[in-house]
């Protein structure tokens, strides 16, 4: 993240000093600032419910149940995962959120999948494997139907919007584990 | 069928809230006292994760503001001409994974432009919808554990979405 942070920043100032960009780039940096700040205090409403949600799960036991019902398929992806671990549970359901385009779910379900997987995490601050596995799903996107781009085309007047959705699914579906074989060829590589 | 997708995924939220709350009145749970404890982990969660929202945004905004974001779509539209890519797919593989926001108004735009039946479009709207805002993704959760040694992860998730785009162009050319 470093790196490409610091490429990004330093490519950027000489960019709009050769472009004469530079007050366009100095006033990006405050929209920048006020997108994070719109998006957190977004974040932080849905969040909160989910939070809510989910300890209900904890204090009733649900989430144990619903883990120990997952397990078997979650686990051939994060194989150090032990017994009907919540994480199970987070990283289930942020998967189905995703699959059905909820996103106002899958963000904060997926940020309790970090606070779970973290739980095991040996090394704060370190990533796991299973971070990284959670991870690249998340960035690979795995959505059934795009129910937005469907909505663009519709309100422009496309013929036959749904016509996207199978295509859509065969380039998410093979992206996917296109992505997983890419983190799987790197953990090879680097172990 | 897509409406039958559709009313699913509008019926799973309240539906997954009413057993949650059901099946924790059964087992003696408080309901109500339980969510507003969980509720209270919300802003600190979000204090976490704010440095690294605004810390991987403020690069975003001044890479498209700066003109090397013009730079970079004119060089992949280039390097790969001889693929025939739209150059409005072009930019739409680059802006995707950096903003959501920007790539909804992208895509709109797309649309108005070459028409609903371009090429542009249809490749567009695949790269959206199989693309995810990966820069976004990462500062979230990387934000919220506080993640500081990312090991390959960014470098695989770069790669993943460089291949994501290409089988998106491949996939968009077999349909359309």
């Amino acid at each position: 993240m470093n790196v490409l942070w610091l490429i990004m920043i330093c490519v950027s100032i000489v960019f709009a000093i050769f472009t004469g960009n530079l007050e366009a780039f100095t006033k990006s940096i405050f929209d920048g600032a006020k997108a994070a700040v719109e998006i957190s205090l977004y974040l932080l409403g849905i969040v909160s419910v989910w939070m809510g949600i989910t300890r209900v799960l904890e204090d009733s036991g649900l989430i144990y149940r619903i883990a120990h019902l997952f397990r078997p398929i979650i686990c051939r992806l994060f194989k150090n995962i032990p017994g009907d671990h919540p994480s199970i549970t987070a990283i289930t359901l942020n998967v189905l959120a995703n699959l059905f385009g909820l996103g106002n779910a899958a963000t904060p379900l997926g940020i309790k999948a970090m606070q779970e997987l973290d739980a095991l995490n040996e090394e704060k601050g370190v990533i796991t494997p299973e971070m990284m596995t959670f991870i690249v799903i998340n960035t690979a996107s795995l959505q059934l139907i795009p129910f937005s781009v469907i909505g663009i085309l519709a309100s422009y007047g496309h013929r036959n919007p749904a016509a996207v959705v199978f295509p859509v699914l065969i380039a998410t579906a093979i992206s996917t584990m296109t992505a997983l074989l890419v983190l799987a060829a790197f953990r090879k590589i680097f172990r | 069928m897509i409406e039958y997708v559709e009313y699913i995924s509008l019926l799973i939220i309240p539906l997954f809230i009413l057993f949650t709350v059901l099946y924790g009145t059964f087992k003696k749970v408080r309901v109500y006292d339980s969510f507003v404890e969980g509720a209270k982990e919300g802003p600190a969660i979000i204090l976490r994760i704010f440095p690294y929202l605004l810390t991987i945004f403020v690069a975003i905004k001044g890479f498209q503001a700066s003109g090397a974001f013009d730079y970079l779509r004119n060089a992949f539209y280039s390097v790969f001409a001889f693929l025939e890519i739209p150059i409005e797919a072009v930019s739409m593989a680059i802006v995707k994974p950096l903003s959501g926001s920007a790539s909804t108004a992208l895509f709109t735009d797309i649309v108005t432009t070459t028409g609903v039946d371009s090429m542009a479009t249809h490749m567009s709207a695949i790269i959206m919808g199989s693309a995810e805002t990966t820069f976004y993704v990462l500062a979230v959760y990387l934000g919220a554990v506080s993640i500081k040694k990312t090991r390959y992860l960014v470098p695989v998730c770069l790669v993943a979405d460089f291949i994501g785009i290409v089988i998106a162009v491949a996939v968009a050319r077999w349909f359309f």
